[in-house]
């Protein structure tokens, strides 16, 4: 504990006093928050701390165990670098958003019970929301809203979930779930939505690519291995998930290859990436979980990586639409190799990090027999090499030249993408350095001759098929377009049917109020038939002729008396 | 940034290498023959297979390969489908 402040608290806290500093110390307290919070976790103890009783519940702001810990490093180190990549920035909403956000992370990490979870949960849709909004477009501020509404749903089913959870259990505690009763599912569903499950997926598509350039940098890291540590902490184990992991490595895949904004791209290879870790808590033994634990890790500074040298050529030419860039190799030679290293780890080549990570993971699946997902996560495998590791810097620094000249990505941009690919490459090379931090002890060696060469293989043949593709022109072009995906269902349709309801509730009340009008017009008519100035029984009449039947009536009364 | 026509990219009168169209055969024909040498090399090692069909000679290359082709084609028939303008979302949104 740092102040003795609980993790993500303190950096929570420490990003409101942001507008404290200027300048240089600015930028110096932003990076000092994750570090110390950092440093202090390097040798904290595990246990729980700042536990009490709230109304017989007990809530427990802080529990530090292994698998917590792997996660709580891995989000300090990202924070520090995207504050390094963020430095030039000088938007104060971005600086307090990107701290507080990060800090929620790390606080919904260390969460022992549901309550604690569902603030942070909370807090992490509220704070980045604005890392979309300070982009300050129309597009981004219409993507912020339904990301903020997707993320603070999940939200609001995690709280209803764990009050019936209470109320089944009479606990709030955060600990191994079995999927059965309605509060367990609604959890799952929670913890699915912000791990982008198929056809929950969308938000990450629509509002990553929306956010600003350091925005997104921040945005990859926490929110969604937040929720793979929720699955990997609730849900180990849960056969369910081994199918879901393996949908989403998939079909993202697909959509990448076709998709023009690079950045989004990205965002659908975060989604394939994140089925891989979904599988290995689905399988759930210790291989598995530390295989989600140590792709986690490792995915997170390749994909922040790709995610920096995108925004880098954003930043410099404004745009990364496939389709308008190229050749930008000769411009920004730094950030092209950065973004091939970053793309190399993603792909899993042998003594880049993803290797390494996702090794452990298709190892588990292999190992337990499903073959099926097996020969699915080997396709998605070849598949992310195709799309991320090729096709974004292919059609970002290579491809035909777009005859775009820029600048190389700024000084502190640099840095943060040197230090992020060194750590790639450093965790590729190293093994035993992840390996140490995973939740369970390793006794796995990634590095054998028929494992590296059958992914080697894997690999240059996708590239092989990516070569022969280009060659005889059948490869896809980058196309001016958008992709339907799943969002078109409240994005179109269900903006539609609202419309169409309401066109139709109107005609159908207009209907009624005309009837009713013309039922009132006809009685009224009536009454002014009968009652108008022409009606027969508002004619005036003589006073002489009354006076005349009145006599007539009492002369017929007199004879019928005398009758 | 300043922007320049591809005929005259203003590089400064710098020559890269890959502007050479011969370089970029090279770079085509060295990623066959790696991937020749890798397919070979299955002869030359004992596998640990988990699964039958990794015993299959150069299994990870062929399906490597395969699944490439085969998601970029089907990508490619999903455009026809999925495909839309780059405005297709803003007639009911952005108009703030």
């Amino acid at each position: 504990m740092v102040l003795g402040i609980p993790p993500g608290l303190f950096l929570i806290a420490g990003a409101l006093l942001v507008p404290l500093f200027q300048g240089r110390w600015r930028q110096m307290y932003m990076l000092f928050l994750p570090l110390a919070g950092l440093w202090c976790l390097v040798d904290g103890a595990s246990g729980t701390f700042f536990a009490f009783t709230f109304f017989d519940y007990d809530i427990v702001p802080v529990r530090i165990d292994r698998l917590s810990l792997i996660f709580g490093y891995i989000f300090h180190i990202a924070a520090a670098l995207s504050v390094v990549y963020a430095w030039h920035n000088k938007d104060i909403v971005e600086q307090m958003a990107g701290l507080a956000y990060a800090g929620s992370g790390i606080g919904a990490l260390f969460a022992g019970d549901l309550i604690t979870l569902f603030v942070y949960w909370e807090a992490m849709a509220v704070t980045s929301v604005f890392l979309i909004w300070a982009r300050r477009t129309n597009a981004s501020y219409a993507a912020g809203m339904r990301y903020l509404i997707i993320q603070v749903g999940s939200g609001v089913l995690l709280l209803s979930g764990a009050i019936l959870m209470a109320h089944d259990t009479g606990s709030i505690a955060f600990e191994k779930m079995t999927l059965g009763s309605l509060a367990t599912w609604l959890i799952l569903l929670a913890f699915g939505i912000k791990c982008a499950f198929p056809f929950m997926h969308n938000w990450l598509q629509d509002s990553y690519p929306e956010a600003t350039v350091t925005g997104t940098v921040f945005l990859s890291a926490f929110t969604t291995k937040c929720a793979v540590y929720a699955l990997a902490r609730g849900f180990p184990g849960t056969e369910l998930l081994i199918y879901v992991g393996a949908a989403m490595t998939a079909f993202p895949i697909f959509y990448a290859v076709i998709e023009n904004d690079l950045r989004r791209v990205l965002a659908y290879s975060l989604n394939n990436q994140l089925g891989f870790m979904v599988v290995g808590v689905g399988i759930g033994s210790t291989l598995a979980i530390n295989g989600a634990a140590a792709h986690a890790f490792a995915h997170i500074l390749y994909k922040a990586l790709l995610f920096m040298s995108m925004g880098a050529v954003l930043y410099r030419v404004g745009t990364v639409k496939g389709s308008e860039l190229g050749g930008l190799y000769k411009s920004m030679p730094f950030t092209t190799v950065f973004c091939i290293i970053g793309a190399a780890s993603i792909s899993a080549f042998p003594l880049f990090s993803g290797f390494i990570a996702k090794s452990l993971t298709l190892s588990a699946v292999a190992h337990d027999g499903y073959f099926a997902v097996w020969l699915i996560l080997l396709f998605a495998s070849a598949g992310v090499f195709h799309h991320s590791g090729i096709k974004i810097p292919y059609f970002a620094f290579f491809a035909h030249d777009s005859g775009k000249r820029c600048k190389e990505a700024p000084l502190n941009m640099l840095i943060a993408m040197g230090i992020t690919a060194f750590l790639c490459i450093a965790i590729g090379v190293h093994s035993p350095w992840l390996y140490s931090l995973l939740p369970y002890d390793v006794d796995y060696a990634p590095y054998t001759t028929s494992h590296v060469i059958g992914q080697v293989q894997l690999l240059m043949f996708s590239a092989l098929a990516f070569a022969v593709l280009m060659r005889f022109k059948i490869y896809p072009p980058e196309l001016k377009s958008v992709n339907l995906d799943f969002d078109i269902t409240y994005r179109k349709w269900l903006p539609a049917i609202y419309k169409w309801i309401i066109a139709r509730t109107r005609d159908g009340w207009q209907s009624i109020l005309q009837d009713l009008r013309q039922g009132v017009h006809r009685f009224v008519a009536y009454m002014f038939r009968h009652h108008g100035p022409e009606g027969i029984l508002a004619r005036t009449w003589p006073t002489g002729s009354m006076a005349l039947w009145v006599a007539v009536l009492l002369g017929g009364f007199l004879l019928t008396y005398y009758l | 940034m300043t922007d320049t026509s591809p005929e005259n990219p203003g590089n400064g009168g710098r020559k890269y290498w890959l502007d050479n169209p011969r370089n970029v055969d090279k770079v085509y024909w060295s990623v066959i023959l790696v991937c020749v040498g890798l397919f070979l090399a299955d002869a030359l090692y004992h596998k640990h297979p988990e699964f039958g069909i990794e015993k299959v000679f150069g299994f990870y290359g062929l399906y490597g390969f395969f699944a490439c082709v085969g998601l970029v084609l089907a990508a490619k028939g999903l455009r026809l489908w999925l495909m839309r303008g780059e405005d297709y979302y803003d007639d009911n949104e952005d108009k703030s």
